[in-house]
């Protein structure tokens, strides 16, 4: 039985971008924004690094092929540096593979870095793109809010729920999100928006409006990992340590199978089962004191507090208009402003989620920080869509929590 | 002996209300007013002769074994492929056999009914009934008096030597290069000559002498025929004819141009599918069609033809309608109008062939697979099934999903895709028995998108590649009832 990753690794230093419309900046210069801050934050050198992975999630603009780019752009000391894509999963993907590497003692600091250049496509929101040979001749080549939005359509069926009070919910998330934003200096979107404006806005994919899709940015992030122990010879004191690390992948179940009904994430469902085991978190909605959430679309996140366990199935409406997931709630969700504000370089999302978490467990987090003392920060990165997606759960907390 | 054992129609949903087209055109030519009243049939983006063919060879093959076709022929002056057997895709589509022959007619208005008769004196000692499709989609000048005349439809007989349901009489041909008009191999539309000409050397000249030919030959008394299935777009010339020739006046059948539009070399097949759709046994028909000559074909319907199962047939299909009042949207459907696209649309949709060939069946005919063990249905089909209850390798059946009623699982209506004919429809639909897709909607509106709602698969365009002019075909779903 495997003993799993809680407090085998932690994390003494990250940085992060400033996500926007970076019209100023290639790839490069993202990266190595993010890399410098949490070099310094850290306290070490390159040299020290012993291997990297690199997190891109779009192939034909961005960085290209390979973990070359990062391995030029950050100039590695011709360390291994290993590219992975997994979606919009990308960034807990490339955590993952540094903190494994960690806990295996076959390296001793290891980096994950994502970054994203997706404002050299000409237009707003995501590239087109191939999803396969097969995929091409047999599947829809929809829009990601096509995507997302018809989760709203099979939650309204299985929960009996009006358009208007499911419109509703989701504007509360947005509205909220967009407070959060305002609040955070490296954030892409930074103006607070009305419940009014939310409503009346442009639909992009029925029932999703204009304000209920994330932004699509430019940007990056990354994390430094290492053990407890080099922590500590490092000088660190408050020491963040990852609790659980888990990705559950559909195999066509949803797609294919029989059962699913359109209304949830299968995979979060058991991502976050298998990450509360592991970190040994019985009661979520009690234990959990931060949320980052992967709110492509407001309807996104609505589901994922019942997928995540938070809310009971059918309840999420109920605690969304509740405030329970608002900056001042009993479990703030997105309190950087999440995909939605903060931005979306989807390779460096993942990333970004557990850097905010990072700060507001070591109490840095500026104007927006949590005066509760969070202790658990929760991180959901999900890759793909509805019916056939990558879910990745990581729980990281302060060594003792 | 040889005759008509089934038929099917198809005919597009959209009709294109002609007084709208006459409001934005009447400007540049005001004597359209002359055929500005009623609709005819318009193809969507998605469809062309070969997806209507393939729609009205379903209707026709209702209850019927598929494994026993011996043959299919497909007529259309404008089918896709030059080069590229278009029968072949209607043959895959309607999940034929392989070992079956398969041909193209074209080259003028006689190709569909000229197809049916070859059909008929071919079907004594053919292995297996053959299937004569016919289906036109042909483009006409904007503002020009054939774009508000013409219609799209398919239309399908099967053959056979037994069990006729209208049992042919006799056939004759005459060939004669009289041009009324033309289309020259590459170009887009038709040049026509003047139609009193036509008129009165063609249709009352060369078809009406072919008539009266055919039934001297065939010893028929004229006044016996009960139907006379003659197009010609020019109004009363078909009536003339059947006065010249002594047919009754009452057995002139509609020619449908009211509600469908002249559906060029499909249309004598139309209206004949029409006839026997109106008519009952123990009627003689007489179809004929005009073009460089004419091709009559006399038939006598049997009892067989009350006992047929019920299908869409002609009246179904225009019965299932909405009516198209946008112009430009028609223009722009038929690719006559460069609206901008925005860069969605640039998306590259080269077709891989060597990919195409190896899952033609799913692609082209919505075959999924089925596990022998558990039952368990999905599409596609793969080596591990998706019911982990099976645990072999490579061990799934065949199974067919096209003629199984969908339901809608999850929908949305996409403004941010690029799509023809925005918004984008689409979702995921389970299937009676089992098997699940996502899928694009079509022939509806967002407004009618519902979950739970019973869907039926639909053979259409999914994406043209422009660059390269190869077109990819797929299955989306339509409503089952209106």
């Amino acid at each position: 039985m495997a003993s799993g990753i809680k407090n085998k690794v932690a994390i003494p230093g990250m940085g992060c971008a400033r996500f926007g419309e970076r019209w100023d900046a290639e790839a490069d210069g993202l990266m190595v924004e993010a890399y410098q801050e949490a070099l310094e934050d850290a306290g070490i050198e390159a040299a020290q690094i012993d291997a990297a992975w690199l997190s891109v999630a779009f192939d034909a603009i961005n960085v290209g092929p390979s973990g070359i780019p990062a391995s030029i752009a950050l100039r590695l000391p011709n360390i291994p540096v290993t590219k992975v894509e997994n979606y919009c999963a990308s960034g807990t993907e490339a955590l993952r593979g540094a903190v494994y590497t960690v806990a295996s003692g076959a390296a001793d600091i290891c980096l994950a870095i994502g970054v994203e250049k997706l404002k050299d496509t000409g237009y707003g929101g995501l590239p087109v793109r191939t999803r396969g040979t097969l995929f091409d001749m047999i599947g829809v080549v929809g829009s990601a809010p096509g995507n997302f939005a018809q989760l709203a359509s099979a939650y309204r069926a299985r929960h009996d729920v009006s358009r208007e009070d499911l419109k509703q919910a989701m504007a509360h998330i947005s509205v909220k999100s967009h407070a959060n934003g305002a609040k955070n200096p490296k954030a892409h979107l930074r103006k607070p928006i009305s419940m009014d404006a939310v409503l009346k806005a442009p639909i992009i994919a029925e029932p999703l409006g204009l304000f209920d899709c994330c932004g699509v940015s430019d940007g990056a992030a990354c994390a430094i990992v290492t053990t407890p122990e080099i922590a500590r010879a490092l000088g660190k004191s408050d020491i963040v340590t990852v609790k659980a690390l888990q990705i559950a992948a559909s195999n066509g179940w949803e797609l294919q199978g029989a059962g699913w009904d359109g209304s949830y994430f299968h995979t979060t469902r058991i991502a976050a089962s298998r990450a509360y085991e592991e970190s040994g978190i019985t009661a979520p909605r009690d234990e959990i004191s931060l949320l980052e959430v992967h709110d492509c679309f407001s309807v996104t996140e609505l589901v994922t507090m019942e997928d995540l366990h938070i809310s009971p199935e059918g309840g999420a409406i109920a605690d969304v208009l509740d405030g329970m997931f608002d900056a001042d709630g009993r479990i703030p969700c997105q309190i950087d402003g999440g995909l939605k504000c903060f931005g979306h370089p989807v390779g460096a999302s993942g990333l970004r989620m557990i850097y905010e978490n990072y700060l507001q467990l070591l109490g840095r987090a500026g104007d927006r920080q949590r005066q509760d003392n969070p202790k658990l920060g929760l991180s959901h990165n999900l890759g793909g869509m509805p019916n056939q997606n990558v879910s990745a759960v990581a729980i990281v907390g302060l060594e003792d929590a | 002996m040889a005759g008509i054992v089934s038929f099917g129609a198809y005919v597009p949903r959209r009709r294109l209300d002609r007084a709208a087209a006459f409001a934005a055109l009447g400007w540049f030519n005001p004597a359209l007013s002359a055929v500005a009243k009623g609709e005819r049939s318009a193809a969507g983006w998605d469809e062309d002769s070969v997806t209507m063919a393939v729609e009205a060879g379903r209707d026709c093959l209702t209850g019927v074994d598929r494994e026993t076709i011996g043959r299919l022929l497909f007529a259309s002056t404008s089918a896709p492929f030059a080069d590229r057997l278009n029968s072949g895709i209607v043959k895959e589509a309607l999940n034929l056999p392989d070992d079956i022959a398969t041909l193209d007619f074209s080259g003028g208005q006689r190709a569909g009914l000229g197809a049916l008769i070859q059909s008929l004196q071919l079907a004594a000692g053919t292995s297996g009934p053959t299937l004569c499709v016919a289906a036109e989609s042909r483009s006409a000048r904007p503002g020009s008096e054939a774009e508000l005349t013409n219609g799209d439809a398919g239309v399908a007989m099967l053959v056979d030597d037994r069990h006729a349901i209208a049992e042919m009489v006799a056939a004759h041909s005459v060939t004669v290069d009289f041009v009324d008009h033309f289309r020259a191999a590459s170009a887009p539309y038709d040049y026509d000559w003047e139609k009193r000409w036509i008129r009165d050397e063609g249709y009352l000249k060369i078809a009406e002498g072919g008539i009266s030919a055919a039934l001297e030959k065939a010893g028929v008394d004229p006044q016996s025929i009960d139907a006379f299935v003659f197009p010609a777009p020019a109004k009363g010339v078909a009536e003339a004819v059947a006065k010249k020739a002594g047919i009754r006046p009452d057995a002139v059948r509609d020619s449908l141009a009211a509600g469908l539009g002249y559906t060029g070399t499909a249309h004598a097949v139309m209206m004949l599918a029409h006839a026997l759709e109106e008519i009952g046994p123990g009627k003689t028909i007489l179809a004929a069609a005009f073009g460089s000559g004419v091709d009559i074909l006399i038939l006598k319907t049997t009892d067989l033809i009350a006992s047929l199962p019920p299908r869409s047939g002609v009246t179904g299909s225009l019965a299932r309608r909405t009516v198209e009042s946008n112009y430009i949207r028609f223009l722009f459907a038929n690719g006559q109008i460069d609206l901008d696209r925005g860069m969605r649309a640039e998306f590259e949709t080269k077709q891989p062939l060597t990919a195409l060939y190896r899952n033609r069946k799913a692609v082209l005919a919505l075959v999924g697979g089925r596990s022998s063990k558990t039952g368990s249905v999905q599409f596609p089909k793969s080596d591990i099934g998706v019911d982990l209850q099976d645990d072999s390798v490579g061990t799934l059946e065949d199974y067919p999903l096209a003629e199984r009623t969908a339901f809608v699982l999850t929908h949305t209506a996409d403004n941010l895709t690029y799509t023809p004919d925005p918004p984008a429809l689409y979702g995921m639909v389970e299937f009676e028995g089992g098997g699940r897709m996502n899928v694009e909607f079509c022939d509806m509106e967002q407004d009618d998108l519902a979950v739970g709602r019973p869907m039926r698969m639909m053979f259409r365009i999914k994406s043209i590649d422009e660059q390269r002019q190869f077109r990819r075909y797929f299955w989306k779903a339509a409503p089952a009832v209106y």
